[in-house]
């Protein structure tokens, strides 16, 4: 008899309880809904970890189970950011605008008000017409469909360029680098169209809910994400348990073999490149407008790295890991390069952990890589007794029965 | 002593009188109120008369008259040289003789204003422009080429004449086909430079060809026209509309402002020509409006389309030279032509000084990183971070040594052995457990890379610190106006060139390159002929480390030193070996060469933007993996390792 889904994953129904009860709490202790016992801000910075969880989930499908190292997926998250941003924005002053003017003793033409949103938006950057690429701007649903499709077409683009002609390993990652440092170059043009490295700003205010308090909207967020992290999670559950799942873990320890069994590596590799690159929008959609502002910054290849580092120490190869990864990195990196570290006194020299977080984590991350591949992961192996049988060398794959290095060389 | 000369003063007084005889001093003496208050419309023919006088002191006059050292004496209206002394002026006859001293109250100071001084300026050139002195020559040469007036010609053919030197010459020409009486005159001088690239020459032909428009009713005569234009295909109608009205030719358009402004002011009740305020929401509803304003003549008729096109019929257009003279204008043209034509080969030639220049900036990056990902497969992102350490350790040096050509010597083998040893280090300590696993081995390195940039912020700060090269690579080697490279430049190049050199010695004709190709053919067939593929992994490791380090050095002389210097040349570094292809140094080469050339080709097509330059180069290395994916250079067969 076949077994249901969440039968056969327990550990999904596990991930989902504690993330409906973390929400709860949250609420409850919220200043909108609850005791007030949580600051705006930080429940902010809670909604937007979540958004990372889920990028982190993406970024966990497309390296630690079909072994594609891309280094550009944050690239992806920040064009989500982008396209949301620009209707937020557009929106958002579209709407003071129409206030001013209606001072005015003629009422608005179209023209006029379309005139004075893009020297509004523009006038930082030297200019006054709305560019090309604003043309769906003024309409909701057309942007958001712009959120899954710009990253979803650049991926599958880019994508299919690099998989046909046979880029992998680090190739691959350092092209995907390549890109990501393209765009951002690219964004950072005032010429762009997307405002150079100004950005866009101004994104917490959404156009419409004015008289709704951030207090509120913060929570409102904070649900979203929660519930797009929930979505997210059990889609790639289903994904990687079934036949698929199978044939993408194959790719990531012999592309080769899997090749000549008769699958078509370059159509797994190229969905499951452009399906974590919508998923990583996604989130980005639902991050920039807690966090308030997006910049060209936001896209440095470094980003995607950190996204890497968040994978590894939470351990790649498990769905978990990764959101595990993600929520303690960069919380911990919030603690930390907040200020609010207390400071280590040696007697010589005083650590603030503003400047030496960066180090212990860069060290951090060497230390995973080399002795505990599995990451915080490995200890749930621990914990629940398993072990992996002694075969003498590193696993070259990050999950159980990857070929060890003394297999893969004879 | 004072009392003698006091003495002496007044003894020679009316000796002074006599002097006062020489031909400049006649005509000072005659114009002596004019002289007094100078204003620049009366005085001109007096300093041209003492200009032309041929009296040897004039200039001397003139000059002291200009910087207010002539001096007026009040009782008898003889002039002097005059210049401060103790208790009242020194003075000096126009004829160069002493004149003893006199009490401040003696003599009224001349204080010409700046008319005047411009005046008596224009005369002096024609005397220093015949100095012996070649450096107050070519100062006065100087004066005249920046502000060239028609009345310099004649002093400056007339010092030619006495002094046959080129840069005169060259100026004389320079004004004859500006300021030359006959067009023929003129345009020999244009045709005598052919296509010369000096500055000054195009400075002075561009205002010859300089145009206007002009909207020209019926017939024109007197006119140089360029070129005709004809309304909705050199120009447009709005344009053409525009330079109309411009020239009062025509009544302005109704703007879209000036719309709104007139129908706010017709405002009745809520009510605009009978609609209702609130309904003139779009551009149909106002114009609908205003037209119903029109026909009741409550505001002045806007110009219909019909109007302008009749206004438009009815003039011809045209871009008319200032430059009245036509064979002036086309030898001026023929020649600025001439000289584009040059320039752009020029133009050419520097931009590939820039791409060479470029190109060795990225080889140098590059070499390090083709020795540990080109021969080693091992992938190395904290590569940027040993460029970095060199630049600081050249920095460091500096600090040390303050003679800056001794540290920078001192600092290439220093930085050599600094990175050395980190490179040597982090192949025992990291790499060497991961040779089997690429990814981890970049994700490591990652983490490294993350580390010490921030280790770098943490003790140099966040701010540039300045790399000093040594004084005798300042300046650039100019070969004219167009062409020049910078030596700093040009040492990079040798630098690299020299690189080159070394990696091909060591890996082709040493005992340590042999063990390097073997091991990396195959490591155990390698070991088991005696070589210890631990040890020259380690080796080769530690000197692509330190050729990194010897390059931040080299790139710390042009580049900010920050903690950030090494990310930006990580990528393009990759992209060098990767396009040249792995595991040959022509290779690597070849690719510096593609990507420096490609950069500095793009940013010719679009001057402005440095960034959209590096941005459709990544995007063009993307393209050209597809189609060469193991680079322009592949290995094949057993070398290529699979």
């Amino acid at each position: 008899m076949r077994q249901g889904f969440l039968s056969r994953n327990p550990s999904v129904l596990v991930f989902l309880l504690i993330l409906a009860l973390f929400t709860l709490g949250v609420t409850l202790l919220s200043h909108a809904y609850g005791s007030a016992f949580l600051s705006t801000s930080f429940i902010k910075t809670l909604g937007k970890t979540l958004c990372l969880c889920l990028v982190a989930l993406a970024m966990d499908l497309v390296w630690g189970y079909a072994g594609i190292l891309s280094l550009g997926h944050m690239a992806f998250f920040a064009l989500g950011g982008y396209m949301i941003g620009m209707w937020l924005m557009y929106a958002r002053t579209e709407e003071i605008v129409v206030q001013a003017l209606a001072n005015a003793p003629l009422p608005a033409t179209p023209q006029e008000i379309s005139n004075g949103v893009a020297s509004q938006i523009f006038g930082v950057v030297g200019g006054a017409e709305l560019p090309a690429v604003w043309t769906f701007a003024h309409s909701l649903p057309l942007q958001l469909a712009l959120v899954v499709l710009v990253p979803g077409l650049l991926a599958l683009a880019f994508g299919w360029l690099a998989f046909r002609s046979r880029v992998t390993g680090v190739y691959l990652s350092i092209l995907t680098q390549a890109m990501t440092l393209a765009l951002a170059l690219h964004l950072f043009q005032n010429d762009s169209g997307l405002r150079g490295n100004n950005g866009l700003s101004g994104l917490q205010n959404i156009p419409g809910l004015g008289g709704v308090s951030q207090d509120r909207l913060s929570v409102w967020f904070f649900w979203a994400s929660a519930a797009a992290l929930a979505l997210g999670y059990l889609l790639a559950a289903w994904l990687v348990s079934g036949k698929f799942g199978s044939v993408l873990r194959a790719i990531r320890d012999d592309e080769q073999r899997v090749r000549f069994l008769g699958y078509s590596v370059e159509g797994y590799k190229l969905f499951i490149f452009t399906f974590t690159a919508v998923v990583a929008a996604v989130a980005g959609a639902l991050y920039y407008p807690q966090a308030g502002i997006i910049n060209p910054a936001e896209l440095a290849p470094i980003a995607s790295i950190y996204l890497a580092v968040w994978v590894a120490i939470g351990g790649r190869g498990r769905l978990y890991g990764a959101v595990i990864g993600a929520a303690f990195v960069s919380l911990l990196s919030t603690w930390f390069t907040g200020g609010r570290a207390p400071d280590v006194n040696l007697g010589f020299a005083t650590i603030q952990w503003v400047d030496w977080w960066q180090i212990l984590l860069g060290l951090a991350f060497v230390l995973v890589t080399l002795l505990a591949p599995q990451g915080i992961g490995g200890l749930f192996d621990w914990a629940a007794g398993l072990r992996h049988p002694a075969r003498r060398g590193a696993p070259l794959g990050p999950a159980e029965g990857a070929l060890q290095e003394r297999e893969a060389t004879e | 002593m004072r009392f003698v000369l006091i003495l002496l003063a007044v003894v020679l007084a009316p000796l002074s009188v006599h002097a006062q005889g020489t031909p400049a001093a006649q005509i000072l003496s005659e114009n002596r109120a004019l002289v007094e208050r100078a204003s620049r419309q009366t005085i001109g023919p007096v300093i041209e008369a003492l200009a032309a006088s041929g009296d040897p002191a004039a200039v001397t006059i003139l000059d002291a008259w200009a910087n207010r050292g002539l001096g007026l004496r009040a009782a008898d209206g003889a002039f002097f040289l005059i210049a401060p002394a103790e208790g009242g002026w020194a003075l000096t006859d126009l004829d160069g003789a002493p004149a003893g001293t006199a009490a401040r109250a003696e003599i009224d100071q001349l204080r010409p204003n700046s008319g005047v001084r411009g005046l008596i300026a224009t005369a002096l050139v024609r005397f220093q422009l015949a100095d012996p002195d070649p450096a107050r020559r070519s100062a006065a040469m100087e004066s005249i080429a920046r502000d060239p007036s028609a009345e310099h010609l004649e002093p400056l053919r007339a010092a030619l004449a006495q002094t046959p030197d080129p840069a005169l010459a060259r100026l004389e020409r320079l004004l004859t086909l500006r300021f030359g009486a006959t067009p023929e005159e003129r345009v020999a001088a244009i045709d005598s430079f052919g296509a010369d690239l000096g500055l000054d020459l195009r400075a002075a032909l561009n205002p010859l060809v300089a145009t206007r428009r002009l909207a020209i009713r019926g017939e024109a005569e007197n006119l140089n026209i360029a070129r005709n234009l004809v309304p909705g295909r050199d120009l447009t109608r709005e344009e053409a509309y525009d330079l109309l009205v411009a020239q009062g030719d025509a009544p302005a358009r109704l703007t879209l402002q000036a719309q709104r402004e007139t129908l706010v002011g017709q405002i009745r009740d809520g009510q605009a020509a009978g609609i209702p305020v609130a309904d003139l929401d779009s551009q149909e509803a106002r114009d609908r409006a205003y037209t119903a304003l029109e026909a009741q003549g409550a505001v002045p008729a806007a110009a219909t389309e019909d109007e302008v096109t009749a206004a438009l019929e009815a003039h011809r257009f045209a871009e008319v030279y200032a430059e009245p003279d036509r064979a002036v204008t086309e030898a001026a043209s023929a020649a600025l032509t001439r000289i584009g034509r040059t320039v752009g080969l020029m133009q050419a030639a520097d931009l590939a000084l820039d791409a060479a220049s470029l190109a060795s900036i990225y080889f140098l990056a590059a070499i390090g990183l083709a020795i540990t990902f080109g021969v080693m497969r091992v992938i190395n992102m904290a590569h940027g971070e040993f460029i970095m350490m060199g630049a600081y350790t050249g920095y460091v040096t500096q600090l040390w040594i303050a003679d800056y050509t001794i540290s920078i010597l001192v600092a290439l083998p220093l930085a050599f052995a600094v990175t050395f040893a980190a490179g040597v280090a982090m192949e025992r300590l990291v790499i060497r457990h991961l040779y089997r696993r690429p990814l981890e081995t970049l994700l490591a390195t990652f983490g490294i890379s993350i580390a010490l940039q921030q280790l770098a912020k943490n003790i140099f700060g966040t701010q540039a610190r300045p790399l000093t090269a040594p004084a005798w690579l300042d300046g650039a080697l100019s070969f004219n106006d167009v062409v020049s490279i910078s030596y700093i430049r040009i040492a990079i190049f040798v630098l690299a060139l020299i690189f080159l050199g070394v990696f091909l010695i060591i890996m082709k004709r040493t005992r340590l390159g042999l063990e390097v190709r073997a091991v990396t053919q195959n490591p155990s067939m390698a070991a088991s002929m005696g070589i210890n593929p631990d040890r020259i992994n380690m080796l080769t490791f530690g000197l692509g480390s330190g050729i990194a380090g010897v390059a931040g050095v080299a790139i710390g002389l042009f580049a900010k030193v920050t903690s950030e210097l090494g990310q930006d040349y990580i990528v393009q570094s990759f992209m060098t070996v990767v396009v040249g292809g792995v595991g040959n140094i022509w290779g690597t080469l070849a690719g510096a060469a593609m990507i420096g050339g490609a950069q500095k080709g793009i940013e010719w097509l679009n001057p402005s933007n440095t960034l959209a330059a590096q941005t459709y180069m990544i995007l063009l290395i993307i393209i050209f993996i597809q189609f060469r994916p193991r680079g322009i250079i592949a290995l094949k067969g057993r070398a290529a390792g699979d």
